[in-house]
């Protein structure tokens, strides 16, 4: 069968599969739309969990950042996998037990202020649709290149088919989808890098094979990606620091706290029956992140030498253009991939000065989604490809969208503008709320501002540097008052923003970065995107000292910390 | 609210904070450590293919991180029942 009518039938297979799961998990009550009846096992939460984290960002970008990063990529890989371990032990359990159903309410209970929860809605929503416009992206990309359609008529078939689950279904229907769809995303992504590093190295486990010997030789995989990439004149694949060792530090603890402190993660736990389901659940969620994680370097790495050998066959020697295979002409129609004969001489001559290399641009994301077809791996593989990077884009989205929902219908409307509706009044509005946030969402997918590209490294230095600090400081300590969070969340987030802004643009428009996006003006020559840690620091150290020079807050605080640090006489997540 | 006294509601927090303590340390060394400001020092020992720091930084900090989990809910699961806080 050709790979069209294959990419069709597993992309047309999975969504029917959603769409099957969608009319089984209905929403009869809010519980259920916020978060899922509060009953979802912590195995099946921890695999939901890894569906709702990993992004199209994750699923195609990941493995192309690191094969032209190599040990720079690291930060990616230790960053969002180590922010579980704090979600864990220092948030999760606690926020689990307080058993509400939003972040904001949380904030808004813990510093007794609604401004505080006005301010962490603001927070969760800028994070939250700065995340969602990539994965709109992601689902539009994947229609276009794989089954060939319009890029604006994927966009609406994928909106179409979110649409169907979360609004009827809420947490409940995003769920049981994000269930099924870890598993066809990380099929594949499991499938084609066993076969690479079955071919390459002859081990099955591609997180062995990254270690192990080129298949009929005596030397190490990595040291002869090292010996190529050297030899072109680029930096050794496995010691390429990232800027510098501080950058990589601070690039690693942004992520790391910005996962913690990103609402769609956490909402997840809110689902799970007990306090203990939570830390254990956050355990499970790992593993099942961890397989993608562990499997993406030696893809990275795989996929790199694949691309060398298929550019340099031998050393010294390189590939004819007019011979060039066929993946490599698809790519170029994309756009994607571009090659400039600068010498006149018809080779495919690739290097790392710039004078004579040829290989004028190599998007990272082409690394995974063409790395079967560079493996000339059977068609089957490369249409399941099509649909796993579809389910990750979908399974985002969706937690995406009921995070902005859920803070609209819960924490504005019944927290703030009509107390009074009832049950039944709020589940309609979540509904309507979580309609109109996927036509936003379709909208800006559609339009992406000029500042869509670099916005999901964004998300993450805003939730770091806002968020999270004051969910820390919420369950860790008694002493800090509503002025101090709330000047802390405000200062954080600010100075991150600022950062942002005074090297990549106002908004990103261009020409408005007033300090030049260029190093030597960076602050420690740390990154923008790795900023998010010290807007972290900023964050804590404001709300202490205005916590200090204002009036400590009431007795109830301390009653309400004492709570949620004990298990006992947790409650199912509930509405007063 | 809690079946535990002060005292004891207090001691019981003291432990779950120094297990936490403990454990993040143990996650800062592994990635912070190994993986970043160990890098170059670990990188003259191998395991196979695998320069050590590179490892640490690619595959064995995230193995390090599911297990830590999985013994901090195992421990604090263990704590809750001597306590006598677990849910039904």
């Amino acid at each position: 069968m050709d790979l069209q009518t294959l990419s069709y039938l597993f992309v047309g297979g999975t969504f029917a599969l959603y769409l099957g799961i969608a009319f089984w998990a209905r929403a009869g009550s809010t519980k259920d739309f916020y978060v899922a009846g509060g009953g979802v096992h912590p195995v099946s939460n921890g695999m939901a969990t890894a569906a709702d984290w990993m992004s199209a960002a994750s699923f195609i970008s990941m493995a192309g950042m690191i094969s032209f990063m190599g040990y720079g990529g690291s930060v990616f890989l230790m960053g969002w996998t180590g922010g579980y371990v704090i979600l864990a032990m220092l948030l999760a359990p606690y926020l689990r037990k307080y058993g509400k159903f939003t972040v904001p309410e949380f904030i808004g209970d813990r510093f007794y202020s609604k401004t505080a929860r006005v301010v962490a809605v603001i927070c969760l929503i800028l994070c939250s649709v700065t995340y969602v416009i990539g994965q709109m992206k992601g689902v539009g990309v994947a229609f276009s290149r794989f089954l060939e359609v319009e890029y604006a008529t994927g966009l609406f078939v994928g909106m179409v088919i979110v649409f169907f689950y979360a609004v009827l279904g809420g947490m409940k229907g995003i769920t049981y989808t994000q269930i099924a769809q870890y598993c066809v995303l990380i099929l594949a992504y499991t499938i084609p890098a066993i076969f690479i590093s079955l071919q390459l190295t002859g081990n099955p486990l591609p997180q062995l094979g990254l270690g192990g010997k080129v298949a009929g030789t005596e030397i190490y995989l990595l040291d002869l990606i090292d010996r190529i990439v050297v030899d072109l004149g680029f930096k050794q694949y496995t010691t390429d620091v990232r800027l510098s060792t501080l950058n990589m530090f601070a690039y690693t603890m942004s992520l790391m706290i910005g996962t913690a402190g990103l609402p769609h993660v956490i909402i997840r736990f809110f689902t799970v029956p007990k306090v203990k389901d939570a830390r254990s659940s956050a355990g499970w969620a790992l593993v099942f992140i961890a397989i993608l994680y562990t499997t993406a370097p030696a893809v990275g790495a795989m996929a790199r030498l694949n691309l060398m050998l298929t550019i340099e066959p031998e050393p010294g020697e390189f590939l004819v253009y007019e011979e060039r295979p066929q993946w490599f002409k698809n790519w170029e129609t994309t756009g994607l991939l571009v090659f400039e004969d600068k010498n006149g001489d018809g080779l495919v001559q690739y290097s790392a000065d710039p004078a004579i290399n040829d290989m004028v641009k190599i998007d990272n994301d082409i690394m995974v989604l063409a790395n079967p077809e560079i493996a000339q791996l059977p068609n089957w593989v490369i249409a399941l490809v099509a649909a796993g990077g579809l389910a990750a884009a979908l399974s985002t989205a969706a937690g995406l969208l009921l995070a902005i929902a859920s803070a609209i219908s819960h924490d504005l409307l019944k927290g703030m503008i009509a107390p009074n509706i009832s049950e039944k009044q709020e589940l309609a509005a979540s509904r309507v709320a979580m309609a109109l946030a996927i036509l936003g969402a379709g909208y800006l997918g559609l339009n992406p501002p000029g500042f869509a590209a670099g916005t999901v490294a964004l998300a993450f230095g805003l939730a770091a540097s806002s968020i999270f600090p004051a969910l820390m400081m919420g369950i860790f300590s008694d002493r800090v008052n509503k002025e101090g969070a709330i000047a802390g969340m405000v200062a954080g987030i600010g100075v991150t923003l600022f950062y942002v802004f005074q090297h990549k643009g106002i908004m990103f428009i261009p020409g408005t970065e007033f300090l030049g996006s260029m190093q030597p003006n960076w602050f420690l020559g740390i990154e923008p995107n790795a900023f998010g840690c010290v807007g972290a620091v900023v964050n804590f150290a404001v709300a202490a000292a205005v916590t200090k020079v204002t009036a400590p807050p009431p007795a109830s605080v301390r009653e309400l910390v004492d709570h949620i640090r004990i298990p006992a006489g947790a409650s199912t997540a509930h509405d007063h | 609210m809690s079946p535990l006294t002060e005292q004891q509601a207090k001691e019981y927090w003291r432990r779950n904070v120094s297990l936490m303590v403990k454990l993040m340390v143990v996650w800062f060394v592994v990635s912070f450590g190994c993986g970043i400001l160990l890098f170059d020092f670990l990188n003259q020992f191998q395991i196979g293919g695998y320069k050590l720091g590179f490892w640490f930084a690619q595959q064995g900090s995230i193995y390090t991180f599911v297990v830590l989990i999985f013994y901090y809910a195992k421990k604090m699961a263990a704590l809750d029942i001597e306590f006598g806080v677990e849910e039904e």
